[in-house]
């Protein structure tokens, strides 16, 4: 078992989303993390798609998918050549003795602090999951209050693009 | 030029050239069923709007081009769902027009209101709601090529009914369709055929599994040469029925559960399975365990690529169409004779599971022979169609289908209440050949009020009713897996069929013996009026002969 990501390009239409998700779950193919928005083409959306499965899982996916006719292009995303990255929000909380601590690891995380209150601290990270993983682990005993976290988005590296055909 | 919403899907539909639309109607679709009354297009009332989605697949089968069905919102249009999951399961070419409440009631739990493109998600191959009037005729062409192209399936259009009916600017020329992300498949890969041709040259015990795509594919004439020239023993899915005759020489039966004896057995012997056109259902695979170990190689050819390796991993998978792949793969095997060992050991195994029909009087009528006698009776000129449960499997074993188009089945989806709409929208769509609906007591009684529709519209249709006063086949299955504890079966409280058929006008027969069979099948054909053939089957006919089947030896005590 392996963790994939699948990048999709679908028409930006009413219903897409539920296409492509109601076919993960009617055939029993598990979703690890979705994130979803618009492209440089305002008519066509970008989904990323990260599944935990193997070859041939991913290989019956990837097929599943492209019948739909809202689906445009996929791609499996190798994690070496690709940037990927999520956003998590986390709501720690603080006493006047642990801030700086908190603030500490924050600053070696090169997470930023996005709102303070007199018990609360919001921190922003951005990263692939290990890192996001790592910082949560480090936050998690002054206690967090709220967790708000996005799915994984990629782009693959150098001149590869996810081009449509012509 | 201005025009309605309605007026414009007519005009679409006249542009496709559909010629008939089934359907069922009611306030949200009424402005189509206005805009039609004006057309040359011709719209059968049903009496259900399940009816309408069989019959338009009916019509799809025999014409090869998508059937049309319309009703209203709600459960209207939940009515329809049995008959496009049908549809889908069996790649059936259809166009579902559904009525919708206005747009500024979508989503308020309006007065019959449901979210058919959500609930139809799953088994239809592409679906709309259409949220702008001038989009109207774009969307149905679209809906006709995506229901007619590739591997076929049925496409649904909500239409809101204040768009059918407010006046949009029609667009005089239509675009050609064009869908980014549907694009028709190419030729398939000349390498891979090539080892397709190489691993056929080095088996030893080739067989082909022949499936509903071939049929599909119009490819039956092509594949039958290529067996001819080849000499592979061919063993068929249930909707790849008739893609050899049934009495040639090289065809074994269907495989699967239900299947014929010869081709269970001779599958777990091949060392290369040839599957063209199938995607190899739970069903047809039932009896096949060895070959699926992996001690036989597979060669999975469909044109849909999804389906290889969906089920089972193939060693060489193809992606085509089966009639383009015949013409690159035939040419490579002119000179190619299956050994005579294998064709002889084929031979055999078909002569030693070779069944004796029970042709004398015993006080029933044996359904197994009486499908062979109106298979000869009629040359199997016939179009037939079938209910689910043992009359369907009765037929796919003992009518000798000549050509696939003939079957008309329910064969993925198993739906009961499917034959008699089937078998009407069958005689829609062709006048040429009688329609006969094979059915048991059961499933008869599904969809029995569409008798209406045939009287109502002066369709024939030759109905044939296999009466035990049980649903037989789950009767057998409480046999055999249930210690016979025979429960929810008897149809007691069925009406006099014979009466039924007087009161609808239609003429009717009841017969219990054998030898009343021949004189019965003349009068029932004699004229092209509908006709109902009532007859007394014993509650104790075995379903099959496959593997495991065995005959039912108790008899119920309640």
């Amino acid at each position: 078992m392996e963790r994939y990501t699948l990048s999709v390009l679908v028409e930006n239409r009413a219903g897409v989303l539920s296409r492509v998700v109601g076919l993960f779950s009617r055939r029993g193919f598990n979703i690890e993390s979705l994130s979803v928005g618009p492209t440089q083409d305002t008519k066509i959306s970008r989904i990323t798609i990260e599944v935990f499965g193997d070859e041939l899982l991913l290989e019956q996916i990837s097929k599943q998918l492209s019948k739909l006719i809202d689906v445009i292009k996929i791609k499996t995303l190798r994690s070496a050549e690709i940037v990927k990255r999520g956003l998590v929000l986390v709501k720690v909380k603080v006493t006047p003795k642990t801030r700086s601590e908190v603030m500490e690891i924050t600053n070696v995380f090169r997470a930023n602090i996005v709102d303070i209150s007199t018990s609360t601290l919001v921190i922003e990270l951005t990263g692939g999951n290990g890192k996001l993983n790592a910082f949560l682990e480090m936050i998690e005993p002054y206690g967090i209050e709220e967790i708000a976290k996005t799915g994984m988005t990629a782009l693959e590296r150098g001149t590869n693009t996810l081009k449509l055909d012509k | 030029m201005k025009m309605t919403g309605a007026q414009m899907v007519v005009n679409t539909l006249e542009k496709n050239g559909v010629k008939v639309v089934f359907g069922y109607p009611g306030a949200a679709n009424c402005p189509i069923i206005d805009k039609l009354s004006f057309s040359p297009i011709k719209h059968i009332l049903t009496r259900n709007e399940q009816g309408a989605a069989h019959m338009a697949s009916g019509y799809a089968r025999v014409t090869k081009t998508a059937g049309v069905c319309t009703a209203t919102s709600g459960p209207g249009a939940t009515n329809l769902i049995t008959g496009i999951a049908t549809a889908y399961m069996d790649s059936v070419p259809m166009v579902v027009l559904t009525g919708q409440v206005g747009l500024p009631l979508v989503g308020k739990d309006a007065f019959q209101e449901v979210d058919i493109t959500g609930a139809t998600l799953p088994f239809t191959k592409h679906s709309y709601l259409v949220n702008d009037g001038l989009d109207i005729p774009r969307i149905v062409n679209e809906a006709f090529h995506i229901a007619n192209t590739g591997r076929p399936g049925p496409v649904l259009i909500d239409f809101p009914m204040d768009l059918l009916k407010q006046e949009f600017d029609y667009p005089e020329t239509d675009e050609e369709v064009s869908i980014k992300g549907y694009k028709l498949l190419g030729k398939a890969s000349e390498p891979q055929i090539k080892k397709v041709a190489e691993a056929i040259r080095t088996a030893q015990r080739p067989m082909i599994l022949a499936g509903g795509g071939v049929v599909i594919s119009d490819a039956v004439d092509e594949f039958r040469a290529f067996v001819k020239n080849t000499g592979i023993p061919v063993m068929s899915t249930m909707m790849g029925v008739g893609v050899m005759e049934a009495t040639d020489r090289d065809y074994y039966g269907m495989l699967g559960s239900h299947g014929s004896r010869a081709a269970n057995a001779l599958v777990n012997k091949a060392d290369l399975l040839i599957v063209m056109g199938s995607r190899l259902g739970d069903r047809t695979t039932a009896h096949a365990g060895r070959a699926l170990e992996h001690k036989c190689r597979l060669i999975h050819i469909d044109i849909d690529p999804a389906e290889i390796g969906k089920n089972i991993q193939p060693a060489i998978p193809v992606v085509g169409d089966i009639a383009d792949v015949i013409s690159q793969l035939g040419p490579m095997l002119s000179d190619y004779n299956v050994s005579e060992d294998w064709d002889k050991e084929a031979q055999d195994m078909k002569e030693r599971f070779a069944q004796r029909l029970v042709s004398e009087n015993t006080g029933t009528v044996n359904p197994k022979y009486f499908l062979k006698c109106l298979s000869k009776k009629l040359d199997s000129n016939a179009y037939v169609a079938t209910e689910v449960g043992q009359n369907q499997i009765w037929t796919t074993n003992y009518y000798d289908f000549k050509s696939p188009r003939n079957f008309i089945t329910s064969g993925g989806f198993g739906t009961m209440g499917y034959g008699l709409p089937a078998a009407i929208g069958a005689s829609v769509a062709q006048t040429e050949l009688p329609v006969i609906s094979i059915m048991g007591d059961g499933s008869f009684q599904m969809n029995l009020p569409e008798m209406g529709t045939m009287c109502q519209w002066g369709i024939p249709v030759k109905m044939v009713v296999f009466k035990n006063n049980r649903l037989g086949m789950v009767h057998e299955h409480q046999f055999m897996l249930y210690n016979a504890n025979y429960q929810a079966v008897y149809l007691d409280g069925s009406p006099d069929f014979n009466k039924l058929a007087d009161a609808y006008g239609i003429k009717n027969a009841y017969i219990t013996e054998n030898s009343q069979i021949d004189k019965a099948i003349d009068e029932m054909m004699k004229d092209k009026e509908s006709y109902l053939l009532v007859l007394d089957v014993d509650p104790y006919e075995t379903t099959g002969d496959a593997l495991n089947e065995k005959p039912m030896t108790v008899k119920e005590d309640n």
